[in-house]
């Protein structure tokens, strides 16, 4: 009856409270390239997981309707027999195993129960051959670029008789020209009849390969394009994606006033050994006195990396170019030198690399700073309790003693200690990395009026952060970054939430 | 045993007591305290079960004085390797070379006073610092190689065992001469003379052991009243302070009524007094926890990562120096097989003494705790006559359930 290949309709999806989709629907034609657009967080992973049975059927409310039948998947398997295949951002291949071996890993080529080596090499080349890569099955899977490896993960998927193929942000991690070959050879799929759903961030390629784009913004359809109708246009996605309403929630500061440059850094860049790119590329960008300086962009763009790269490089990058501390030039070798020049970093990731979880709030408090509170390296723990005591009070913490585990905090609470803890080292710098993040909007609030007080007893604060209204409600300036490289810089009177997202979307 | 007494079950300043705010009594305090200490009083109260049960089964024989006496000596040279594996696991290493490290450097030593005619008092500081470069190299490999500890551990377990075949391939045994040297595995701390029985110094000792315990804990009180923090109640101070005084002087008591307190007590308690009062009131402690509990945080918190694992392995081989020591004084001689299994009795030890495989957990005076509580079951058995096989047994049930429980109440604490 119709042409449609998929069908998604009322897909509902709750995660213990928060709403992840709300009534999507999204429907595919046979044959078409089909992108899903959003911000970080609008919901277009969570709608794959569920189309993929990652989410099982029964975990989500609304149907799935595939080649005219209703799906029921309970686990991915499902969805591959159907016809179902997807490729997600982080590579699932196995670096040590060769191309053959990881194009047939779980879907063997078997006679009886033993594997037929010679016939999976066989069939191997034939698949490379479809997806045009032209590579000796026998090469190990790490010694391929990440290009080659992403058309490997293509032929994997194609060689269990795929109909719908789903990538998910393909083309992050690839370079101008391999990107360019994967949008041709989705391209060359789609003439084999094979549908495609794609996810992007880069509005480029939207505009050259879709046939359609579907915009979903907080876990909603906001409405589908179609090229043939010529809707796709840079700045119809960029409305659509953006148009949130942003509530007055931000505490503002009553007389700014900057001072003299406290770190400028030029021709900066950070090449990451093990993923062997730039991860931060010939950055320029400065911070005054008293100002708050927000660094937009999206998941993935570089800002946490530019972040560490300035924080003693902690992860090891291979760093160029000057950075300037009050006009000195500065190296760290270390991130304790970055502490001892009045820098701080507070992580976006508090669990993971922020906080020690199985030790209590005064222990966490302290942490980057013992010698504060040590003489000739012995602890005074009474002084200790006080500085935690006072830390817990004026951040608000919501907890019954700073004995109390920080692993048993709520998400606002940790990232207080986590502020505390940075706040006791005493620094002249601050930069937050998505300081709000997973947190409530009472916490928020408290953490935006902490940050205003900072700013008034003459801190600094770099606030990376992908939430627009948070951007634009709290920075004095704005700079955009995507794919390593900062691409705007916008003063807070000229910037919003269009021009943000272009600078984000390049 | 005085000091792992006094600073066994950690009674938090400035937690609230009681739920009951006008009028806790002394009962319900005693029992929130051991609810929110489980863990730690888990293995106090197992201890003082196994005492009991061997106590019983060899009518009063398990805690004469001279089982007592012979059972923490022969924990002395395993006690000092959980002192330093705690720190190991603790950063989430573990270090399997430490056995042969210590027979190995024994033998040194024993060669240096016998073949090089080195007297004790140079000896000693040689194999002590022999322990902390070796130690140190096993850090490096770790920490700047990146090789698994487990793996560089095993190596460099190997190489020690033929090192130490090699050095006494020609000799085979051999004997130390030096009483002095010996003496650290044998002797004991000069009576003067005795009362009632009882070696004097030693009575000493505890009674000095007991005042310094007391002293402590009341300038630890005040300061805390000082600061205006919340203290446990005046009958709980009291009770706590009359019941870990009355063990140190009974376990003092036993002591001398046998030869006294030997040198390697002497030298276990000064180790466990050393490295307790580094991981809990220093920076350098609260690095090491740090680094174990989150080494990514740690390293972001401005902590060299590198450095702790350095020092960490370094001390650690330092009291395989010790350990080594210990052994070949205790023995008064080296042997081909010295050092065989010390590495997982000490693992054994820090593991029932709660410390967690997981990182970041693990107090010292828990895993002197453990030493004892597997020293006590090998002595209470071996008294028992129950045969070797069973021994390996019991012996691995129990520390299978001491990492059960461990997880059990880890759990329920979330």
């Amino acid at each position: 009856m119709s042409n449609y290949i998929l069908e998604m309709n009322n897909i509902s999806k709750e995660f213990t409270g928060v709403k992840a989709l709300t009534e999507v629907n999204f429907k595919v034609a046979k044959g078409e390239i089909h992108f899903l657009v959003g911000e970080n967080g609008a919901g277009k992973s969570t709608l794959m997981k569920v189309l993929s049975g990652v989410y099982p059927h029964g975990t989500y409310s609304g149907d799935i309707v595939f080649d005219g039948k209703v799906q029921k998947f309970d686990k991915i398997a499902d969805s591959v027999h159907a016809g179902i295949g997807i490729i997600y951002q982080e590579l699932a291949l196995f670096p040590d195993l060769s191309v053959y071996e990881n194009i047939f890993a779980g879907n063997e080529v078997r006679r009886g129960s033993i594997i037929d080596w010679n016939q999976t090499i066989v069939q191997a080349k034939g698949m490379l051959a479809k997806v045009g890569l032209n590579v000796n099955p026998e090469t190990l899977i790490k010694d391929l670029g990440v290009g080659k490896q992403q058309l490997v993960e293509i032929a994997k998927a194609l060689s269990k008789n795929i109909r719908l193929l789903i990538l998910d942000e393909p083309t992050a991690a690839l370079n101008e020209n391999d990107s360019e070959n994967l949008l041709n050879l989705l391209r060359e799929l789609k003439k084999q009849g094979i549908t495609c759903i794609m996810i992007s961030h880069k509005l480029k390629e939207v505009i050259a390969v879709a046939d359609k784009a579907t915009i979903l913004r907080d876990g909603r359809t906001i409405c589908t394009l179609d090229a043939s109708k010529g809707e796709i246009k840079e700045n119809v996605i960029i409305k659509n994606m953006v148009g949130r309403e942003i509530e007055d929630i931000y505490p503002k500061r009553a007389n700014k006033s900057f001072g003299d440059n406290i770190l400028e850094v030029k021709n900066w860049s950070a090449f990451d050994t093990q993923l062997g790119r730039h991860v931060v590329k010939d950055v320029h960008l400065h911070v005054k006195k008293g100002e708050i300086v927000g660094i937009a962009g999206l998941m993935g763009s570089g800002r946490t990396e530019l972040a560490l790269s300035l924080f003693g490089n902690p992860k090891a990058y291979k760093l160029q170019g000057d950075m300037l501390l009050n006009g000195m030039p500065s190296t760290f070798k270390h991130t304790s030198d970055a502490i001892n020049a009045g820098i701080a970093y507070v992580t976006e990731d508090r669990k993971g690399n922020g906080l020690f979880l199985i030790q209590d709030i005064r222990s966490n408090i302290t942490a980057a700073n013992l010698r504060g509170i040590a003489s000739k390296g012995v602890i005074n723990e009474n002084e200790e309790v006080q500085v935690a005591q006072a830390y817990k009070d004026s951040l608000y913490v919501k907890a019954p003693s700073i004995e109390q585990l920080v692993g048993n905090l709520s998400g606002g609470n940790q990232q207080k200690v986590s502020l505390g803890k940075w706040l006791f080292v005493g620094p002249k710098l601050l930069i937050l990395d998505e300081p709000t993040r997973g947190i409530d909007v009472g916490a928020k609030f408290e953490i935006y009026s902490i940050m205003n007080k900072l700013i008034s007893e003459g801190m600094s604060i770099i606030m990376i952060s992908s939430e627009l209204g948070e951007v634009l409600g709290m920075s004095d300036r704005v700079y955009v970054m995507a794919e390593g490289r900062i691409k705007g810089e916008l003063s807070i009177e000229e910037a919003d939430q269009e021009k943000i997202m272009q600078y984000a979307t390049q | 045993m005085n000091n792992v007494v006094n600073e066994a079950p950690k009674i938090s300043g400035h937690r609230r007591p009681s739920s009951d705010e006008t009028k806790p009594t002394l009962l319900g305090e005693a029992r929130t305290l051991l609810k929110v200490n489980i863990r730690e009083y888990g293995m106090y109260i197992a201890l003082f079960v196994i005492i009991v049960i061997f106590s019983i089964m060899t009518d009063g024989l398990f805690m004469s004085s001279r089982n007592i006496s012979n059972l923490l000596d022969a924990t002395g040279y395993t006690a000092v390797l959980a002192v330093g594996m705690t720190l190991v696991i603790v950063i989430r290493h573990i270090d399997l070379s430490v056995g042969f490290a210590a027979g190995f450097m024994g033998a040194i030593a024993a060669i240096l006073m016998t073949q090089a005619g080195i007297p004790f008092y140079v000896t000693i500081p040689i194999i002590l610092v022999l322990g902390i470069v070796i130690g140190m190299f096993n850090g490096v490999l770790v920490a700047s190689v990146g090789i698994p500890s487990f793996v560089s551990s095993l190596a460099a377990m190997l190489i020690f065992r033929g090192a130490l075949l090699q050095v006494t391939e020609k000799t085979g045994t051999i004997n130390v001469p030096s009483d002095h040297f010996n003496a650290i595995g044998n002797g004991y701390v000069p009576g003067i003379t005795e009362v009632g029985g009882l070696k004097l110094l030693s009575l000493i000792l505890g009674l000095v052991a007991i005042l310094l315990y007391i002293y402590f804990e009341f300038k630890n009180r005040t300061n805390k009243q000082k600061y205006n923090f919340e203290v446990v109640s005046k009958g709980m101070f009291t009770l706590k302070l009359v019941f870990v005084s009355a063990i140190i002087a009974y376990v003092t008591w036993i002591l001398s009524g046998y030869n006294g307190f030997s040198w390697t007590v002497i030298i276990v308690l000064g180790v466990v007094l050393i490295y307790h009062f580094l991981t809990t009131k220093t920076v350098l402690g609260r690095h090491i926890y740090a680094v174990g509990s989150n080494p990514e945080a740690a390293h972001l918190s401005g902590i060299n990562v590198k450095k702790i694992t350095y020092i960490v392995f370094g001390s650690m081989g330092l009291l395989s120096a010790l350990s080594g020591i210990l052994y070949t004084a205790r023995l008064q001689s080296a042997s081909t097989t010295a050092g065989t299994l010390f590495e997982l009795d000490a693992i054994a030890a820090a593991y029932v003494g709660g410390v967690s495989a997981a990182g970041g957990v693990g107090k010292v005076t828990g895993s002197i705790i453990g030493a004892i509580v597997m020293a006590s079951l090998t002595s209470g058995m071996n008294l028992l006559g129950v045969g070797i096989s069973y021994q390996y047994m019991i012996r691995g049930g129990v520390l299978a359930a001491a990492v059960i429980f461990d997880v059990m109440t880890r759990r329920k604490r979330g």
